[in-house]
C-alpha cells in the first residue's frame, strides 16, 4: 500500500509531519478523503478534527481551527490558523517577563526606556493576573 | 589631594555605566533565546506556505491567475523595511538601512519610484527625513503579534492590488548566529518562483470553492507569514546584536576602570611621597 506525506503546520510550529494512507479532513463543501496520488487541490478546512490513517490501520486525530489545505499527487499540506488560547501563556515565562520587566525599570538610565520599561511591567503584571485568574476557575 | 579624589570619582562612574551594560546584556542573552525559539515555531509554517506558493508558480492557472503571481512592467515598487524599537545594538539597523538605501538609489537610476513601509521606531526615525513614508508601525515589542502586523502589510497589499505599485519587497536582518547578521532584501510580490522541485509544468489545481477567493487566501496568508517571520528574526536578530554590543562596551569600561584605577594609584602615591616629605621637612625644621 503506498502512502501520501502529510504536513500539518500552524504559525504556532509543526503540528505533524509523516505519511499516512489516508487523509480525511472537513473542507468546506464537504468531507474529504485524500489518498496517494491525488489530484493537485486547493481548499479550505473548517474548524474540526483532521484524521489520519496509517499504513499499519492505525488512526490518529489532530484538531485544527480551520485553515487551507494544498493537495499535491504526493504531499498534502495542511496549513493551520491559529487563535491564541490562553493556556498557551506560560506562567513561568509571565513571571520571568515580570522580574525582567523590573530590572530594566532599575536599570534604565534614560526617561523614555524607564517609561517604557514601566510599560512593560505593567503589561507583565497583567498578563499573569490573567493566568491566574484562569488557574483559579479551572 | 583634589586630583585623586576625582579620579575616585570618575571610577565609581563609570562601574556604575559598567553595571548597566553588563545587566543589559544578560537581559538581551535571555531574550535572544526566547527570540530563537519563537523562530523555529514560526519556521515550519512560512517553509511550508513557502512550498504550496512555489507549486503555484509551476501550475498552469490560465485565466484563474493571480495578479500575486504575475510579473508585470515595474513603474514603482515598495520596499518593507523591519527594524528595531530600540537602539543601543550596534550596527544592525544601520547596515540594513546602508542596504535599502543602496536598493533605493539603484531603483531611482532606473526611473522607478521607491515608497517605504517601516516597522519600528529606528526605521521610522531614519527613513521619514528622506521621503514621506507609506505606513509604519511600531512598539512590536518582543513578541510580535501578527495582528499588529496585518494593517502595514495590507497597506501594501492594497497599493499592489491597485497598480500603484508592481513590486514588494522585504528588507530585514537574516539571522545566522549570535555574532553575524546580515542584511537582506527578499522579493515578496510577486511571488518568485523557485526551482528546487522537479514539478511538471502543465497542470491546474482543483478548486474547492472559486479560484480567485482561494489564490487569494493562499497569497495574503503567504506574505503575512513573510512578514512574520522576518519581524520575529528580527528580534533575534536585535537581542543578538544587542548583546553583543553590550559585551563590548563591559569590556570597554573594564579597560577604563583599569587605567583610572592606575592613575588613582599613581595620585595616591604622589600624595602620601608629598605628605612624607612635609613631615620630614617640618622635624627638620624643628631640630
Amino acid at each position: 500500500m503506498s502512502s501520501i506525506q502529510v504536513d500539518i503546520v500552524s504559525a504556532e510550529g509543526q503540528i505533524f509531519a509523516g505519511e499516512a494512507s489516508v487523509l480525511f479532513v472537513e473542507a468546506v463543501e464537504g468531507d474529504m478523503a485524500i489518498m496517494p496520488r491525488h489530484a493537485p487541490l486547493l481548499t479550505k478546512i473548517r474548524p474540526g478534527p483532521v484524521r489520519l490513517r496509517h499504513e499499519n490501520a492505525e488512526e490518529q486525530q489532530i484538531f485544527v481551527s480551520g485553515g487551507l489545505l494544498e493537495v499535491q499527487p504526493k504531499l498534502v499540506t495542511v496549513l493551520a490558523d491559529t487563535a491564541e488560547r490562553i493556556e498557551e501563556i506560560d506562567e513561568a515565562e509571565a513571571e520571568k517577563a515580570k522580574e525582567r520587566a523590573e530590572a530594566a525599570v532599575s536599570n534604565a538610565d534614560q526617561d523614555s526606556d524607564i517609561q517604557r520599561a514601566q510599560a512593560e511591567l505593567t503589561e507583565a503584571a497583567a498578563r499573569l493576573q490573567m493566568v491566574k485568574q484562569w488557574r483559579n476557575r479551572r | 589631594m583634589a586630583g585623586a579624589k576625582e579620579t575616585k570619582a570618575k571610577i565609581k562612574s563609570v562601574q556604575n555605566t559598567q553595571k548597566i551594560t553588563r545587566a543589559m546584556e544578560m537581559v538581551a542573552a535571555s531574550k535572544m533565546r526566547r527570540a530563537q525559539d519563537r523562530l523555529e515555531v514560526a519556521r515550519p509554517y512560512s517553509e511550508k506556505i513557502r512550498r504550496t506558493i512555489q507549486h503555484m508558480t509551476h501550475a498552469n492557472l490560465g485565466s484563474n491567475n493571480h495578479s500575486f503571481l504575475m510579473e508585470r512592467q515595474v513603474r514603482r515598487v515598495a520596499i518593507l523595511v523591519i527594524a528595531t524599537d530600540r537602539g543601543l545594538c550596534g550596527g544592525l539597523n544601520i547596515n540594513l538601512f546602508r542596504r535599502v538605501l543602496s536598493e533605493m538609489r539603484a531603483w531611482e537610476e532606473q526611473d522607478v519610484g521607491v515608497d517605504l513601509l517601516c516597522f519600528g521606531h529606528k526605521s521610522v526615525n531614519f527613513f521619514r527625513r528622506f521621503r514621506e513614508l507609506k505606513a509604519n508601525v511600531t512598539d512590536l515589542g518582543d513578541r510580535p503579534q501578527l495582528n499588529d502586523l496585518v494593517g502595514t502589510v495590507k497597506v501594501a497589499l492594497d497599493d499592489y492590488r491597485e497598480e500603484a505599485i508592481d513590486r514588494v519587497y522585504l528588507a530585514s536582518n537574516e539571522f545566522v548566529n549570535t555574532m553575524t547578521q546580515t542584511p537582506s532584501i527578499m522579493q515578496v510580490l510577486p511571488a518568485v518562483s523557485g526551482s528546487e522541485e522537479d514539478v511538471p509544468d502543465d497542470w491546474d489545481y482543483i478548486y474547492e470553492p472559486d479560484p480567485e477567493s482561494l489564490l487569494e487566501d493562499f497569497l495574503v496568508r503567504y506574505v503575512e507569514a513573510q512578514i512574520y517571520q522576518g519581524a520575529v528574526e528580527n528580534v533575534a536578530c536585535e537581542m543578538a546584536a544587542r548583546m553583543v554590543a553590550m559585551k563590548a562596551a563591559s569590556d570597554n569600561a573594564g579597560e577604563i576602570i583599569d587605567d583610572l584605577q592606575l592613575e588613582y594609584n599613581k595620585q595616591r602615591q604622589a600624595q602620601i611621597t608629598q605628605e612624607l616629605s612635609e613631615i620630614v621637612a617640618g622635624a627638620a625644621a624643628v631640630s
